[in-house]
Order: structure tokens, then sequence, then C-alpha cells
């Protein structure tokens, strides 16, 4: 492997180094961090139970999506 | 029915014989212990959100009755001046607040709330945290008001408080953020260093062309210059303010190493030599980073749930100026103006009554339930609670001029008092540290005579491997893990010290009212004359109690749960004596004995007195008769004997201290098996057989609750407060237990015993691996990455050890 290869090769992996400190710092800035115990809860919680009254079709066939009040 | 309809399918609590409190859930009939927890269940049920019951992974609190007392309260968040100190707008006719959620206990209380919220018309967005359990919710205020949304919340068993997010917070959380991306950075760096390492080391085994050597020790240097610059400057700012302010701490060394090594390594790059060190460099602070960030984030929990005690209060007055009367915010009070109190309001300020005669509680003073009539000339004190007559009171003392604020300076200058066994701690460290740079010294002196080639190897090996990163860590690393441990259990650790003396109390001293006892009057017996039979008695008591918002009538109206109440005509409100009124024609009066017109010829209250020393006595009559005699006291709490008895088995001696008369609180220590007991302490009583008990060489843990029992929580070696006290209590505790259950006292002490083993065992673990590797350090065996790696491993040992606490 001549040095030039390796000068290229190191050239690539420093873009990909910055591209992905970019990208850590966008989760961070965004507050993906914040809450680190709630989201792998969350996920287990069913949002499509039929049972739910939001989710039941009203008799027209469309979904009941209006607010109670 | 079969064994678990003991348990109240809600909250888990036993239900009660005799109660039929039951909701269809699931198509099934369920058991609920208190007409509180069946509305909170009717509620879920009726919104379709029953997917908590089958998801949730701990039960909730009880639910408590929402009454409308409460919801009026609520109201005043609506205030545009209430609101102006926590209310963001978000956009036009949007506006956006913080909220505490009390109550949250596993995953899927967040999505219980979420759902709930989310689907209410006008609110635009719901998001609960749920480490901090805190949501941020944003609404339209042309569609639904704040207080709607908190009274909702209540409804699903809940409560929320809006939280001013000051500046404290924000700053923690950029901070929390900056943090994060320095790990961010180290890691990234640290990992791509590490494989170009990985080259080199192969390289100069098997040979390498110099170029290449030249190229990947250039390339390293570039990923290392963010992490020695950016990701390692917290440790140069520590390690500044460290020597600036005179005392070294343990952040110099580190410091050190990191420049030396990252000088020496440059030097290298730039002029040639035999060794780089850019792994070492990476590798260290990442590691002490992480470190760092896991006992922060510990000890930031902690600090939230902390802060989450404090409510934000409406405080809102009437104030009463030119005949007008208008809601202004308390700090707008001046001394001499005049404010009217309603009846069930509290009182905004210290002030002097001109007009109306009523009964106040001054539970927030005394943690005890308790009616005091006041009448034109008396002075009341801001935070106690008008109870029965409205009162137009000409102000004395506002904000930092009221009692309850001297209360807390004191308390303040109490706490200033305590021993600071941190500063200890740090003056050992500033001596450690001394020590190691000047055996450091000595060392790299010494090598530069025996051979200079290798001085810089050397130097930079001793600094690294003796680092005294587990030893730092291994006091702070414990304490976070059994702290954020007791806060899952609602055993709130607000001062980090409290660990490490509970492990050595052998003494706990209880206040009586509020903390053995729950603090509210109950009906606990009846005597029935035999008039009436005693469930019109008890009806007729209802009916009469009513309209008085005296701390006894609730007792009365609980007692007859849901029952139709028949009504009262010509009622009247006698304040400190009784309530009277006519009912179906017939008149009755219902309150203390003079005022019930017994007669006098009737001997059962000293017999009654005799069976229940301490209680209150009630007197229903009608125009001729006794008709009935209500034993009201404050019962145990249920666990009352248990965390006693808990204690006890410890070796751990038990007494109480309260403020009432010998007879109750020689009944109470009888029923606990307590052979200590003072009776009729005034706060600076407490505190001296508190310290009476310290001069015999005692470590005393006090539980308390009430404001009067902050200057002794405050002088105890440990305190603890139920997180049903008031604030000035929880915040002059140590130890604050959320869930008020007394037994968790004992856990406590089990807990710091633990934490004291798992720090001794880490100190011992540090000592002996520091002072086993310096001597081969020293003498040149241990190359800088080797020093880096035992490093990280004996800091990873000492947090692993402290994360067996959970």
């Amino acid at each position: 492997m001549t040095t030039s290869t390796l000068v290229f090769l190191l050239a690539m992996t420093a873009i990909f180094i910055v591209f992905m400190a970019l990208g850590v710092f966008w989760a961070i800035k965004s507050g993906q961090f914040e809450d680190m115990e709630g989201p792998a809860q969350r996920i287990l919680m069913d949002e499509d139970d039929p049972m739910l009254p939001v989710n039941q079709l009203d008799e027209n066939g469309v979904a009941n999506k209006s607010k109670l009040q | 029915m079969n064994e678990t309809a003991e348990q109240c399918y809600h909250c888990g609590q036993p239900v009660p014989q005799g109660f039929q409190y039951r909701v269809c859930i699931d198509d099934a009939e369920r058991e609920m212990c208190c007409r509180g927890c069946q509305a909170v269940a009717q509620a879920i049920a009726d919104n379709g959100l029953v997917e908590y019951y089958r998801s949730r992974t701990a039960m909730p609190a009880s639910g408590q009755e929402v009454l409308p007392d409460e919801l009026k309260k609520l109201a005043l968040y609506d205030h545009p001046d209430i609101q102006r100190s926590f209310v963001i707008d978000a956009g036009e006719h949007s506006k956006e607040a913080v909220l505490i959620l009390e109550g949250i206990t596993c995953a899927a209380c967040v999505w219980l709330n979420e759902r709930h919220i989310k689907q209410l018309a006008g609110v635009i967005s719901i998001e609960v945290n749920y480490a901090s359990h805190r949501a941020r919710v944003a609404w339209d205020e042309r569609e639904i008001g704040l207080s709607r949304i908190l009274q909702e919340i209540q409804l699903l068993g809940y409560n929320a408080h809006p939280y001013n997010a000051r500046q404290a917070d924000q700053l923690r959380k950029t901070q929390r953020k900056k943090d994060l991306q320095r790990i961010a950075i180290a890691g990234i760096a640290s990992a791509q260093v590490m494989m170009l390492a990985v080259g080199l080391y192969a390289g100069a085994w098997y040979g390498i062309d110099p170029n290449t050597v030249h190229l990947l020790r250039w390339f390293s240097l570039l990923l290392t210059i963010p992490v020695a610059t950016f990701a390692a400057l917290p440790f140069y700012r520590a390690a500044w303010s460290g020597i600036k302010s005179g005392h070294l701490n343990m952040d110099v060394p580190v410091a050190l190493a990191i420049i030396t090594a990252f000088g020496g390594s440059l030097w290298v790059t730039v002029m040639g030599g035999e060794h780089v060190y850019y792994d070492t460099i990476g590798m260290f602070t990442l590691f002490l980073l992480a470190t760092r960030l896991l006992e922060t984030g510990a000890r930031e929990k902690s600090v939230e749930a902390a802060e989450n005690l404090l409510k934000l209060q409406p405080a809102m007055a009437l104030r009463i100026r030119d005949g007008q009367q208008e809601y202004v915010p308390v700090m707008d009070l001046l001394v001499g103006e005049l404010i009217l109190a309603k009846p069930g309001e509290t009182i905004a300020a210290d002030a002097v009554i001109v007009d109306g005669v009523s009964s106040v509680d001054e539970s927030l003073l005394t943690g005890e339930s308790r009616a005091v009539a006041k009448q034109v000339g008396d002075s009341v004190i801001a935070g106690s609670t008008n109870l029965e007559g409205p009162l137009t009171l000409q102000v004395s003392g506002v904000g930092e001029n009221t009692v309850l604020a001297g209360i807390v300076r004191l308390v303040d200058k109490a706490q200033a008092e305590k021993p600071e066994i941190a500063l200890l701690a740090d003056r050992v460290a500033g001596w450690f540290t001394m020590g190691l740079l000047a055996f450091t010294l000595i060392v790299g002196l010494t090598w530069l005579w025996v051979d200079s080639s290798r001085v810089f190897e050397i130097v930079l090996a001793v600094l690294v491997v003796t680092c005294p990163c587990a030893l730092s860590l291994a006091v702070p690393a414990a304490l976070a893990a059994s702290g954020s441990h007791l806060i899952k259990r609602g055993i709130l650790v607000m001062r980090g010290h409290a660990l490490e003396t509970l492990a050595q109390v052998n003494h706990v001293v209880f206040d009586k009212t509020g903390t053995l006892t729950i603090g509210k009057p109950e009906i606990v017996s009846m005597v029935n004359s035999g008039v009436l039979d005693d469930a019109r008695c008890n009806t007729i008591a209802a009916s009469l109690e009513q309209a008085s918002e005296h701390p006894l009538a609730h007792a009365f109206i609980r007692r007859v749960e849901g029952a139709i109440l028949p009504a009262v005509t010509a009622a009247r409100n006698s304040p400190g004596q009784g309530v009277s009124g006519e009912i179906d024609g017939v008149a009755y009066t219902l309150g203390n004995r003079e005022f019930a017109q017994a007669s006098r010829g009737d001997q059962s209250e000293t017999r009654i007195q005799a069976d229940f020393p301490g209680a209150t006595l009630v007197w229903l009559c009608d125009t001729q008769r006794v008709l009935a005699i209500f034993v009201l006291a404050d019962p145990l709490r249920a666990d009352a004997q248990a965390a006693v008895a808990a204690l006890q088995a410890r070796g751990v001696s038990v007494s109480i201290l309260s403020g009432d008369g010998d007879a109750a609180v020689a009944h109470v220590a009888a029923q606990l098996g307590v052979k200590n007991s003072h009776s009729r302490q005034k706060p600076q009583d407490k505190l001296a057989v508190l310290q009476a008990l310290q001069a015999e060489g005692k470590i005393v843990a006090m539980v308390g609750d009430g404001v009067n029992d902050a200057p002794v929580l405050a002088g105890a070696q440990v305190s603890f407060a139920m997180g049903t006290g008031t604030d000035v209590a929880s915040q002059s505790s140590d130890i604050v237990l959320l869930s008020s259950k007394l037994q968790d006292v004992a856990v406590a002490l089990d807990s710091g015993k633990g934490t004291l083993r798992v720090m001794r065992q880490n100190l011992w673990w540090a000592a002996i691996y520091n002072l086993t590797a310096l001597p081969f350090a020293a003498l040149g065996y241990v190359s800088p990455w080797v020093a880096a790696l035992g490093m990280s491993i004996s800091s990873l040992i000492v947090v692993m050890n402290a994360l067996r606490l959970r």
C-alpha cells in the first residue's frame, strides 16, 4: 500500500468522522438524551388498540378522531 | 371471588370490609379500596385507557377524592398574573408550561397522562419525561384553560403543579448537553486513535515504513486536538480553580497527565522520537468523563426530585380597597392594607383580624390539623387556612417578614452549623495530591539521573497509574448508586452525607402528630345513648357538619360516604364550638359539651375519656337529650407499629417527642411499645432533648413533618421528613419519605449500612491498587497505555461495586 493510498483512506475516514460527530451533536441538541428511560418503555404501550374510543370507526367508516370534550 | 379481590384493583391496598366500591374493567367487576380509587378507575375506564392496567409495572398511590374546593383553587392558575411566572407564550393564543406530575410510578402512568390529555380539545401537545416526572404541555388558550388540564390530570389520580423552570434548571440542562458533547468527541476520536495505535504498535513489531508512521502520527494528532482541548476542558478548569484557591484537588494530576502526554506526543510527532501517547489521552479522558457523567446523572435525579417538592402555589390575595374587592398577587400587598380571607382559603400574609369570627388551621406550623378559634384582634399567620367564617384582615407582614419566613431562616442557620464531612474529604484529597506530585517529581529526577531517555515515559506512567480516580470515585459512586436506588422506593436523599451517617444511627426520635399518626382526626368510636340507631346518628351528624370547614367535620362526612344526607334548615355555625340546625323539623346541636347543652348528670364522658386518652369528644343532642357522643382521635399510621418494631429489632432505640398532652402521648407510646416519650414539648424543648441524647453519645435520627419540627430536624445528625408534611420540614431534612411510609426509615438505615460497607470496600480497593501499581510504574515496568488501562479497570471496578447497591 503506497502512502498516497493511505492519505486517501485517511481523508475518507476524516470526512466520515466529521459526519459522525455532526450527527451525534445534532442528536444531543435535539434533546434525544434527555429522557433515557421513557422511550424504551413507551414502545411497549399499544396505541392501536381497537378498544380505544379514538380508534373506533363511526357509522361512516371513518376513524373517530374527533376530540373528546 | 378469588383471593386477589382482597386488594384494591387500582392501588393494591387492602380493601376494607363492608365497603362496596366497584368499577367494571375488562368485563369484570373490580374491587376498589376507597371512593378516590373508584373515581380514578372509573375515569380511566370511561376514557378507554384500560390498557394502563395491563401495562403498568408498579402500583400507583391511592386515588384521592377531588374536593370541589381544590378544583376552585385550580382556577387560580388561569389568572394571568399567576401565569406570568411559569407560562411561556409559544405563539398567538398558544401557551406552554412545564408541569410537575406527582404520583408517576411506572411507564404506564406516563402513557396514561399523555393519552388522556392529548385527546382534550385545545391541547396542542403534551410530552411527559419519565425520568424527571415533568410534563411539557402546550395548549390553545381560546379552547381550554390550564386549570382544566390540571383538573383532568387530577381525575386520573395524579397531581400536577406548574413548575417554574428556573435559571438553575436551564443551566443544568445546557451543562448536561455540553458534557454529552464532550463525551461524544472523546469517544469518536479515541476509537479512531485506538485503531491507528494498533497500526503503530504492530508496525513497531513487524516493521513499518517511516513515512507511514509519520502519517499515522499526524492523523492521530489531528484527532486528539479536540479531545485535549475541548473534551478535557473541565479538568483544566477544575485544576486551575483548585490551584488558584490554594488547595490541590484531584483534577490537578489529571490535567497534568493529559497536558504532559499531549505536549510530549506533539514534540515526538514534530521532531521525531520513540513513542506517541495519543491513545492514552483518548482513553483516559473518555473514561473519566463517562464516570463523571454517570455520577452527576444519578445525583441530578435526586436534585430534580427535590425540586419537584417545591410546588408553585398560587399566591393570590383578595384585597379590599375603597370598598372594591380585587385579586392581586401576594407580593403586591403592603403592610396595613385590608384583605379578605374566605372560608377554605389560605391566608396570604401575617395579619390581624379586624372583622369576623372564625377558626384557622395552623397545621402548616404545627403539623396537626386542629381548628384554633380566632376573633377580632387576634393575629393569624401566613400559610394557615381559614376554616369557618369570612375574615377581614389587616396585613402586618408579607413575604420575608412573616413568621414562616423567620422559621425558614432559623433552619438555614441550624444547617450551616452542621459538620461538613465533605470538607474533610477535600482536605485529605489535597494532601494526597500533594504527596502524589512530590513523589512523581522525585521519580522524574531520579530517572533523569539514571536514564534520561526514559524520564518522560515513566513520569507519564506514574501520573496516569496513580490517578486518584478510583479513590475519588469510591465515595460518590456509592452515594449516587444507593441514592438512585432509594428514590425508586420513594425515599429521597437530599444531602449526600446523610447515607454515611445513617449507618451509625442508634437512636430514632419520632414526632407524634402527623408522623406516627395520620395528623387528621378520625371517628374512632361512638357511644349511642339508645334513642336513635347508629346509622341515623351518623347521618344527622354528617348533615350538620356539611356546612363546616372544620377539620373534624371531614371525619363525620367520610364516615357516611355515599349516603344521601337529609337537608338541614336553619343551619348555624358557631366557630370554635359547634354547629346546629334543624332536620325534618327537629333541632339538633353538634359540638363540644357546653355547646351541645349535654345534661350535667351524664357521667359517660369520664368513662370514655379513660378509654381513649387524648381524644376529642363531640356531643350530638336534640333539645332534650344526648343522642350520641362521638370519639375523635388521630389514628396511628397503619405501618407505625411495624416500623417501630423493625427499628427495635435492629437494636435502634426509639423515643417520641410531641407537643401534645401527656395522656395522648403515653397512649401512643404504649400502643407502639416505646418506653421513652416526652410530651408538651415546644420546638426549643425538643431541641434540648435531642442535644441531651447527642451528649450521651447517641447518633440520632429525627423523623418529623411540621414546621415546628424544622429546627429539630436540622439539629439531628440525620433527619427524615414525611412527604405529606410541610415544605419547610422537607427542606430542613436530609431525607424525605415521599410515600410517607414509616417503614422506609428502617429501609434507609439498612441502605445506609450497605452504602458504608461498599464505600469502605471501594476505598480499600483503590488504596491497594494505587499502592501496588506505584512501585512498578516508578521502576519503569509499566508503559503509559498499560497504566491507562489499569487506571480504567480500577475505576470500573469501583463503579461496578457501587452499582451492586441497586
